[in-house]
């Protein structure tokens, strides 16, 4: 029997890389995966939590999650094969048409 | 009281308006020969429609909790799905009248913008944390594809890509924030968290969780910090969508700001139309702090602006920043005031976006340049959008003067005078460089002098949005006796 907390560590760290992920890289198809890792750390905090509570609601939200980041990708990695097409490049601090 | 899914259906019908209509332009989208033809256009307008006809003038029975829980029928819920529909409306008339879409497939983008207004639909009247996240992503996903729908031109898919990254991991932020509310409680039930969290003690996860679930929702409504897509994606999306988007899911965003905040983290004090903090957690100062951030930030940044449409960009984000004063002050007179502030926005800024549709629809451009000598080019949409302009300041007569005698009104009532102080300053800020932009049309001396054509058509929207503006100047009393039956019927 592994202790709940271990399960929210885990979440908290793979929720933690993910941010880091985002924040530190410049290509979009990693700052989109590392968007993934954060969903999927939500997603453990949740099976957690709805395990330990025995609540079945907790599973039901991570599903929920699955499927929006499912939508969430497809839009996102269609506009950078749009984007791509315009500038070949797939680097985020490239993106300077539009700034302050 | 839940009512069961069969019998909450009669009360789902402005959904179901909306949801038709997607489904007859798609339909539409297949059997028809001509994708470019207006005809998606009309459909949509037909569906809008009948969902506000729906919503607002024929209610049933409001006030009660349908879907087994996850959806409120309340007076709150019908005043926002009244506001976001007829801001919808509008933002389709502009769109049927904009150049820049002219010519490219039309179905595709109302079936974008009417799921977008089934998400904000969903997002006003959410009391459930699964609900609220399906319907905050239902706002967010076709608003990437609306951003982004003038493929081929950089600045818009470049647009609809920042936004796409800042949405997902602010949206992931905020789930996780519900994550955390959801093992502390058990529940996904808004209302059941509230009552667990009041009943507990533990101030540190819930600090973790109330931030976390504000950087989504403060991404929603474009609040500083969490501002940094707004100007982009309102300058690179289509002038139609940039309008929309400074208006309804704004309002949606404040919708479930309002609904989310004062159940999970306030109590009801019955009878006094006040809240109180359930918790140690000071989550009103912190919102207060964004509120005189968002302002300050927005109108400095605007005062440089040389491009129309980010110059409204930024105004709207200061605009945000004024309607969260009413927002931390924990009284049913700060909700109200907001509602009242957020329909004479919808009028003046929806108003000033259409000027702006107009005038690049002419010069192909939206800098401030353009707009030089308009008062002589095109004398009615100049004294239109000075209007507007002057009602975004604040000035009277205009309606924006009435919104903003609401808000400061009951931000003095409630003592917290360092953010009127701060407000007015801003004020004053704001009059700077919505005068440049007046100055420019009436005071400055044209390159290309030729009269800007403005359609008869397009001349009577202006004048529907201009009337309510001057209008609500001067007789606002009903707008805000329903704005005040809304809070009161604010019912979980």
């Amino acid at each position: 029997m592994i202790a709940p907390s271990a399960y929210l560590l885990l979440s908290a760290i793979l929720f933690g890389i993910g941010v880091v992920g985002v924040v530190a890289r410049k290509n979009i198809l990693i700052i989109l995966m590392s968007v993934e890792l954060m969903l999927n750390g939500v997603n453990v905090a949740f099976v957690a939590a709805g395990s330990y509570l025995g609540d079945a609601a907790g599973g039901v939200f991570a599903f929920m999650v699955m499927t929006v980041a499912a939508a969430e990708a497809a839009v996102g990695l269609a506009l950078l094969i749009a984007l791509y097409r315009l500038k070949e490049t797939v680097d985020i601090t490239e993106l300077k048409v539009l700034k302050w | 009281m839940f009512l069961g899914n069969l019998a909450s259906l009669r009360y789902f019908l402005p959904e179901f308006a909306v949801t038709a209509t997607i489904l007859l332009l798609v339909v539409l989208h297949v059997v028809t020969k001509s994708p470019r033809s207006t005809a998606s256009g009309f459909l949509s307008l037909l569906g809008v429609g009948a969902a506000i006809f729906l919503a607002g003038v024929a209610p049933a029975g409001a006030g009660r909790s349908i879907f087994e829980g996850m959806v409120a029928h309340d007076g709150f819920a019908v005043f926002f799905k009244v506001l976001t529909a007829l801001a919808t409306l509008v933002v389709i008339f502009m769109s049927m009248d904009s150049r820049d879409l002219a010519g490219r497939s039309q179905a595709e983008y109302y079936i974008f913008l009417l799921s977008t207004l089934l998400g904000m639909f969903l997002l006003s009247s959410a009391t459930d944390i699964v609900m609220l996240y399906l319907a905050l992503e239902l706002v967010s996903i076709p608003s990437y594809l609306l951003a982004g729908y003038l493929k081929g031109q950089e600045r818009s898919t470049e647009a609809a890509m920042k936004y796409v990254v800042y949405g997902a991991t602010a949206s992931g932020v905020m789930i996780y924030g519900f994550s955390i509310l959801f093992g502390l409680t058990g529940s996904t039930q808004v209302a059941e968290i509230g009552r667990s969290l009041a009943a507990g003690k533990a101030t540190l996860p819930m600090l973790l969780a109330s931030v976390m679930v504000a950087v989504g929702f403060g991404y929603k409504i474009a609040a500083v910090p969490f501002h940094m897509w707004s100007p982009d994606v309102y300058e690179g999306a289509p002038t139609p969508a940039t309008a929309f988007f400074s208006v309804g899911p704004k309002a949606a965003g404040f919708a479930v700001l309002v609904r989310f905040y004062y159940t999970v983290f306030a109590a009801a004090d019955p009878g006094t139309g006040l809240w109180r903090l359930t918790s140690a957690v000071d989550w009103p100062f912190l919102f207060a702090a964004l509120s005189a951030l968002t302002m300050t930030v927005g109108n400095l940044v605007a005062v440089k602006q040389s491009n129309v449409k980010r110059l409204l960009a930024y105004s709207s984000i200061a605009h945000a920043g004024y309607m969260l004063m009413g927002f931390v002050l924990l009284s049913s007179a700060g909700i109200e005031a907001i509602l009242f502030y957020l329909v004479v926005y919808l009028f003046m800024n929806l108003g000033a976006f259409y000027v702006v549709v107009l005038v690049s629809n002419a010069t192909r451009g939206e800098e401030i340049s353009d707009f030089t000598g308009l008062g002589s080019r095109a004398p009615f949409a100049a004294v239109a959008l000075s209007i507007f302009l002057f009602a975004l300041t604040g000035i009277p007569p205009f309606s924006g003067f009435i919104g903003k005698v609401y808000l400061f009104a009951e931000v003095i009532h409630r003592g917290v005078y360092w953010l009127a102080v701060v407000a007015a300053l801003n004020s004053v800020v704001s009059l700077y460089y919505y005068t440049r932009i007046v100055r420019a049309m009436f005071f400055e001396e044209p390159k290309d002098a030729s009269a800007i054509p403005v359609p008869a058509v397009s001349g009577a929207l202006l004048v529907l949005l201009v009337a309510p503006t001057l209008i609500l100047g001067v007789y606002w009393e009903p707008v805000a006796r329903i704005a005040a039956d809304s809070v009161r019927m604010l019912a979980f």
